[in-house]
């Protein structure tokens, strides 16, 4: 038993050591061939594009860690960043500006409410489940903008995605404390104990009392508000909200990132630094091949490449 | 039993359909209308053939749209210098794109919906570089267009191209091994390994189909426009979608090649009628809501789905 218990841990270091080093190496690729990558504005430039990653990896990693999956989570950053404008627009005003982070984040919790209720009620598959709101999501936010560009210029609500504190943008310290948060709950807490436990085998789990329902509902409904929190990130540092592009294509990047960074696509294990760790390979791969001129559509088809390979050495 | 009374039923709805926009709109049950709907709709019901056999193996593909916008690139490039040419080449870059997606599913054994994902992505991007980021025009004078838009004994060629698929399709589900044996696989792998199936190459060849047709359906997308880098978004869904309306099980098992037509007459028999609707002019429906209203009815038909197999096994 305890040759196993060491075993699965050189194992897990081994992953978990491995995206590191990958990391480590790209940033000394960077530093020795990039021209100024060492300045602040490169650091808050990947910092600032790889929040939203980050964040909506958090949910995503809880979710897969109960054995599931959300595909819907790009629809839900357009349907809570096509709100919050909408809201501030019609209440001016401190109640406004409070309401329209409050609510679409309400809303996209709402909806990941919605993607469990199929998923532990109907006993569809999360894949099948969740493909509902990525089709209709997108769309009802599109159809609420008539799929128009808003444009604004709100500087309560720009601090969301500009603003400072300490140096650094206000996200990244969400970012970060969102990380903490959720990574004490999974290690420290019961609630995280029951994750991955009804993520490792859900008759098992059930059988000893954890109520495995209930935790896959807010794990979905955990993974929507996130999400929505990025939506208005995303919509914050642009200053305009565009539904037909507003998290297109994040249910890849926060699956990837989820992956490459050892957490068992399966469920059972869930390793919320290693999503950290795997967005920011996810980002820098990007910023590297787009630093050294290699069109945005080859580093798409790399992204690919990396996001199998990723998946594929995990499983070894 | 049971199969049959859903496949009643999602066929009672396109009849009803049919009937509703007969009597509503005026030029609804023309030849035109009815010959431009299905010259329209073989691109969605070519990749929902491929689509119907990966669902029942268990497995899903989630790139046959950019998978399509790249067969429609490659066609389009290749027009002017000869359109037998530019049909070969364009299905043939759907074919290698689904090798890559079996190979990496079967050898790699990475999940299907990871692995097809991840060549959503590489598809779009080598359509996007092989476009230079723009539509490609296809040429006229190679008649590669006729491909798309031209008629054979009054009925367009599109429909005639379906049509032989159909049946091959059907054939191969319904009297040969390879029909059973996806059903196989889709019903339990590890049963269908153990009576000694070569699982891995069925599951292969499925993919590779699928490939095949959506890069077949590329090529009609730019016979009948042009090649389209950025197309493609959503058509994965259309496919997904008209196969759970035919009653396809999306765990696998259990599917037919007919109810998965009758899945796509009835999601394009929607849209068309959003269209007669918007034309009425009582009040416009933008086409946002297409996705809107596709989301709706695929979450109907796994409800409804869901329940029947609760009841089944209970």
């Amino acid at each position: 038993m305890a040759k196993v218990m060491t075993r699965d841990r050189a194992r897990q270091w081994l992953i978990q050591g491995g995206a590191l080093l990958a990391l480590a190496l790209l940033v000394l690729f960077n530093l020795l061939f990039t021209e100024s990558f060492l300045s602040l504005q490169t650091l808050n430039v990947n910092l600032t594009q790889v929040t939203t990653i980050v964040i909506v990896g958090v949910g995503m990693t809880l979710v897969i860690a109960t054995g599931g999956i959300d595909l819907s989570v790009g629809a839900l950053m357009a349907i809570a960043g096509t709100l919050a404008p909408l809201i501030f627009q019609a209440l001016p005003g401190g109640w406004g500006l409070a309401a329209s982070v409050v609510l679409p984040i309400a809303v996209a919790a709402a909806c990941g409410c919605f993607n469990g209720w199929l998923v532990t009620g109907f006993g569809i598959q999360p894949i099948v489940a969740t493909l509902v709101l990525f089709i209709a999501g997108r769309g009802v936010a599109q159809v609420l903008t008539n799929g128009n560009l808003q444009s604004f210029d709100n500087p309560g609500f720009a601090v969301l995605g500009k603003g400072q504190f300490l140096g650094l943008p206000v996200q990244v310290w969400l970012m970060l404390v969102i990380v903490l948060v959720a990574s004490w709950v999974l290690q420290r807490t019961v609630f995280g104990r029951f994750i991955v436990a009804t993520g490792g085998n859900e008759k098992a789990a059930r059988l000893t009392g954890i109520p495995a329902v209930r935790i896959k509902m807010l794990v979905y409904a955990l993974c929507g508000a996130l999400a929505g929190l990025a939506g208005l990130i995303t919509v914050s540092i642009n200053s305009s909200s565009d539904a037909n592009q507003n998290g297109l294509g994040m249910e890849l990047d926060a699956i990837a990132a989820t992956a490459v960074g050892g957490t068992l696509l399966s469920g059972g294990r869930a390793r919320i630094f290693g999503t950290l760790i795997g967005a920011l390979i996810i980002q820098l791969m990007r910023y590297t091949l787009l630093a050294h001129g290699v069109p945005d559509a080859a580093a798409m088809v790399a992204k690919a490449a990396i996001i199998v390979l990723a998946v594929w050495l995990q499983k070894k | 039993m049971m199969k049959n009374k859903e496949l009643f039923g999602v066929s009672a709805v396109v009849v009803l359909l049919f009937l509703f926009g007969a009597l509503r709109y005026e030029n609804f049950f023309s030849a035109y209308n009815l010959l431009e709907f299905g010259r329209y709709n073989t691109m969605f019901a070519l990749i929902s053939i491929g689509m119907a056999f990966v669902i029942m193996t268990g497995g899903i593909d989630l790139s046959v749209g950019t998978v399509a916008a790249l067969g429609s690139v490659v066609s389009a490039l290749l027009s002017p210098h000869s359109a037998l040419g530019a049909i070969v080449a364009g299905t043939l870059a759907g074919t290698a794109c689904g090798l890559v997606n079996g190979l990496v599913i079967t050898r790699m054994r990475i999940q299907p919906f990871i692995a097809t994902l991840a060549m959503t992505l590489a598809a779009h991007g080598l359509a996007l570089l092989l476009a230079n980021n723009q539509a490609v025009s296809p040429s006229y004078e190679t008649g590669f267009t006729e491909f798309g838009q031209g008629d054979w004994l009054g009925i367009p060629v599109p429909m005639w191209v379906l049509l032989v698929i159909l049946v091959l399709a059907g054939v191969a589900h319904v009297y040969t091994a390879f029909g059973r044996h996806t059903l196989a696989i889709g019903g339990s792998e590890e049963a269908a390994k153990l009576m000694g199936l070569n699982v891995n190459h069925k599951l292969l060849l499925v993919y590779v189909l699928s490939g095949t047709l959506a890069g077949l359906a590329g090529v009609f997308l730019a016979a009948q426009g042009s090649g389209q880098p950025n197309e493609g978004m959503g058509w994965d869904l259309f496919a997904i979608s008209a196969v759970v309306v035919g009653g396809t099980l999306l765990s696998g098992g259990a599917g037919s090649i007919a109810a998965t037509m009758v899945g796509v007459v009835l999601l394009g028999l929607i849209f068309n009628l959003l269209n007669f609707e918007n034309g009425l002019g009582q009040f416009t429906l933008s086409s946002y809501w297409q996705s809107v209203v596709r989301g709706v009815f695929l979450l109907i038909v796994v409800v409804i789905q869901a329940r029947l197999l609760k009841k089944r096994t209970h």
